[in-house]
């Protein structure tokens, strides 16, 4: 997001307040979900699906990378590689 | 002569006073010329206790001769070591020269000093960031040596800390931790400092692929402690909550300790903290290493007037390397019992990550083809770094390879390996970039006898150290022995670990003439005639002498590569970058200050 | 101040990577920080994996002070950014508005989380009590220092540092966007945690 004129800015207004009722109803989603007592597999894939989705409104919507500099995108696709192969780390430990 | 006046008179009106100029800076020259002399004091501080080390080595058991008895009835009773200070004398050897010695220097002296120089910045893109980040620096080293003074003494697992024994030792072990959380986030505040600065203050015409090659190996280094510190900082985190708030990370269920089981809850995996560990400590000496292949580059590309062989081939090789060194670490961990799907794949990386090393180590030898070599003092040093350097990663193949690793794990073999990358590895690349860059800091030349005396010696007794290392370790003798010669393998090649040891002692000799030089050549009343006495290329070198605040009298523009030497149809055999075209070669002009 | 020297590039977005400095700094920090982390849900996996039995994080935890807390944080990183963008429209008054209740749901958040971390201590449970509540302690903890962290620049933002809107403002601004950046990223870090540690 380059230097946003205002009334760019209030256009954007508009999607934040969108985003926040997408981020209620999802947390309200993922908590009843969680009632179901699905099996351990099935709750972890659902709860991590749905903050995913969450997630990704914050840093798109709120953090703006929806629009950001290609710059960022490379770090973050670095940082996420990386991010991969910590979360990988208890793999390698078993066995 | 107006400018200067008038930056003069410009100065006299905001002249700060001495705190804010020589303690509490901004200016990233002050930074790095704190941050040198503080890893500077670090480093024969690490050496002294390392030095200790040695004697107790080459002769178990003997009170070591007019000093043993300073260090009191806990630590050296009768002046004979104890193998508890032995083990605190070992962690904070190691824990010292990476953390406060080496890396501090490489990249918060160096970096900092050179590189808004060489881009052709007035400063850091964060100025007062900066300046904390040293402050985190010397209140981690505070912390550190005040450890030696805790009950039980600094910690002494190693200066890898592994669990369980990290934390059942002594309270030294927690103030390693806090050190490390204040040393971690200095380190961190630098690395963002570096990439927003390398990347956004470029001058006008820099492009990427204009950049020094010093630049390029501090960007990438940056990277590495950007994104490889925060997991340790998170180990360092649990290992703190295991001993103060008596939690089991780490911690299996049902540890007994002499003879006691432990009162705790379990469940923990001391394999965790080797994973987040080593997560961080390979890209760790890979931080070791670039910054010195950047100064060994320049170095190098100076003195042989021409410019370096295989630029851009060293340029892509150094970014594969820093993004390999992620995918490697749990080579460190081939007697773990990961199993052989897991070894067999740290092995291929491992084996991977060598070329791109051998590339950069190449393409600066054949560098050396054709030229007309000036044999100055940095050059001395770049010139042996490389084949220390190829030792050191040539005996790292046996290491990598799960096969030998097998015999060489945790012995001195591994020692050597590392040692002789870092010391007349790394380190002689420092000194030939102290070399190198004192002219521009302090506006005289080092004495060239006494700096050849010094690489000679160093040379000699560096090898004297850690050549017989590799034998020993052959030889099947543990790292980390208090008396090696109460096995019978150890005792047969102790005449080795005697050679190393007075190497060691002489090795410290050899740096008088360095301190001396370093001392006396700043109070040299003859200064340089020029501000690019080496008649260098790179933007460094087209400040005043020493560089004053903002850097550049005025922001200077780069019309070619780095390394412009011997172009032919020029008069002068080197074009700095900065000349536009039609200027005249330069002339050696006097310096401004 | 010493002859204060001008970094290029500080307010105005440089020209190839459209970044002010502190932008692309703030991005920087925030990439160490999922490291951090990350390193962290890292372990819990590792832990979790590796135990003969797990408990399930409602069954041990509150779940409805939980939810709310996520919705307060979830309404705060609303409040930040509007935050900014009230400097953006030039509106001081609603900039001040909702950095403010910003910084109060904030503390919510943490007084939500004190009596959270009070019962559990007023039952004798602590991060020793089993490698579950230890991650539970240590990954909660962890965030609540960021959030402590995010109070204490906003308010600083709020008080003493609005000054420099009347000066400089596009520098202003720029700062309340970097301190929304890391504002954001801390309820990122909450829409993971809440239900991994709560509702698996």
């Amino acid at each position: 997001m380059n230097t946003a004129s205002a009334e760019e800015v209030r256009k954007h207004v508009r999607v934040y307040l969108m985003v926040f009722a997408a981020l209620a109803v999802l947390t309200a989603v993922t908590v009843m979900v969680s009632y179901f007592h699905l099996p351990v597999h099935t709750a972890v894939i659902v709860a991590l699906i749905i903050a995913s989705v969450k997630g990704s409104l914050v840093a798109g919507y709120f953090m703006h990378l929806i629009s950001e500099e290609k710059i960022i995108y490379w770090v973050l696709g670095l940082t996420g590689a990386f991010f991969i192969v910590l979360m990988l780390l208890p793999t390698f430990t078993s066995g | 002569m107006d400018e200067q006046h008038h930056e003069h008179h410009h100065e006299h009106h905001h002249e700060p006073g001495f705190w804010r100029k020589y303690v509490f800076s901004v200016d990233h020259k002050v930074i790095g010329i704190q941050y040198s002399l503080t890893s500077l004091l670090f480093l024969f501080f690490g050496f002294s206790l390392m030095m200790m080390m040695r004697w107790q080595l080459a002769y178990p058991g003997q009170p070591l001769p007019w000093i043993g008895r300073l260090f009191g009835e806990a630590n050296m009773p009768e002046g004979v070591m104890v193998p508890e200070f032995y083990n605190q004398l070992g962690a904070m050897h190691g824990t010292i020269m990476v953390f406060l010695g080496v890396v501090p220097l490489a990249v918060g002296g160096f970096g900092n000093y050179v590189l808004p120089l060489q881009i052709g910045a007035p400063d850091m893109a964060f100025p007062r960031i900066n300046m904390a980040s040293y402050w985190f620096l010397f209140v981690g080293g505070v912390v550190m040596l005040a450890s030696f003074f805790l009950p039980g003494g600094a910690a002494q697992s190693g200066w890898t800390s592994y669990s369980p024994l990290a934390n059942i030792a002594p309270v030294g072990q927690t103030a390693w931790l806090i050190g490390m959380i204040f040393l971690i986030t200095s380190s961190l505040l630098g690395s963002i400092n570096f990439i927003v600065t390398t990347v956004q203050l470029r001058v006008k015409g820099l492009s990427f692929f204009k950049l020094p090659f010093f630049v390029w190996a501090q960007f990438v280094t940056s990277f590495l402690l950007l994104l490889a510190f925060p997991p340790l900082e998170a180990a360092g985190v649990l290992q703190l909550m295991d001993r103060v708030a008596g939690t089991s990370f780490f911690l299996p269920s049902g540890l007994v300790v002499t003879g006691q089981p432990l009162e705790v809850s379990g469940g923990g995996n001391p394999l965790l903290w080797q994973h987040l560990f080593w997560f961080l400590a390979h890209p760790e000496v890979y931080v070791l290493i670039l910054p010195a292949l950047g100064i060994v580059a320049e170095v190098i590309a100076n003195n042989t007037r021409k410019p370096l062989w295989g630029y851009r081939t060293m340029v892509y090789s150094l970014i594969f390397l820093g993004f390999m060194s992620f995918v490697v670490w749990a080579h460190h961990m081939f007697m773990t019992g990961m199993g052989t799907a897991m070894s067999t794949f740290f092995q291929a990386t491992t084996m991977i990550i060598s070329v791109p090393s051998v590339i950069i180590l190449t393409a600066l030898a054949i560098s050396l083809w054709g030229a007309s070599i000036r044999f100055t003092v940095p050059m001395h040093f770049a010139l042996a770094f490389i084949p220390m350097f190829a030792i050191g990663g040539l005996t790292g193949l046996p290491l990598g390879l799960t096969a030998s690793d097998l015999h060489l794990h945790d012995t001195y073999y591994v020692i050597g390996h590392f040692h002789y990358v870092v010391a007349p590895g790394t380190i002689f690349a420092l000194f030939a970039g102290i070399y190198y860059w004192f002219p521009k800091v302090t506006g005289r030349m080092m004495n060239e006898k006494l700096g050849k005396l010094h690489f000679w010696l160093s040379l000699i007794f560096m090898n004297g150290v850690f050549m017989p290392m590799l034998f020993i370790g052959m030889a099947g003798v543990s790292r980390r022995l208090y008396d090696q010669t109460g096995y019978a393998h150890g005792a047969a090649v102790q005449d080795l670990t005697v050679l190393g040891s007075w190497s060691a002692w002489l090795l410290a000799v050899a740096q008088i003439p360095f301190i001396v030089n370093f001392l006396m050549s700043m109070r040299k009343r003859e200064k340089v005639r020029s501000d690019n006495p080496w008649e260098a290329t790179t933007l460094e070198w087209a400040t005043p002498t020493p560089p004053p605040h903002g850097n550049f009298l005025t922001a200077p523009q780069v019309y070619r590569g780095p390394y412009e030497y011997s172009v032919p149809g020029r008069t002068a055999d080197f074009w700095p970058q900065h000349l536009p075209e039609e200027a005249e070669s330069p002339q050696p002009r006097p310096a401004t200050t | 101040m010493s002859a204060e020297v001008e970094i290029p590039y500080a307010v105005k977005p440089h020209p190839v990577t459209g970044l002010f400095n502190g932008k692309f700094g703030i991005w920087l920090f925030l990439a160490s920080e999922v490291m951090l982390f990350g390193a962290l849900f890292s372990t819990y996996v590792l832990l979790r994996v590796g135990a003969e039995v797990w408990p399930h994080g409602y069954s041990l935890l509150n779940v409805p002070l939980a939810t709310l807390n996520t919705f307060v944080l979830i309404l705060s990183s609303v409040t930040m950014v509007m935050a900014w963008a009230s400097l953006k429209m030039d509106d001081f008054r609603k900039f001040r508005l909702n950095l403010g209740a910003t910084v109060l749901l904030a503390f919510v958040f943490l007084i939500v989380k004190a009596f959270e971390y009070g019962a559990k201590f007023e039952h004798h449970i602590h991060p020793a009590t089993n490698t579950f509540y230890a991650i539970y302690f240590t990954l909660t903890g962890l965030h609540g220092l960021h959030v402590i962290g995010g109070i204490l620049v906003n308010l600083y933002l709020l008080l003493p540092g609005s000054a420099m809107w009347r000066t400089e403002p596009e520098r202003f601004t720029n700062r309340i966007e970097c301190a929304g950046l890391y504002w954001h990223f801390v309820d990122l870090v909450w829409i993971f945690l809440f239900p991994v540690l709560y509702l698996l």
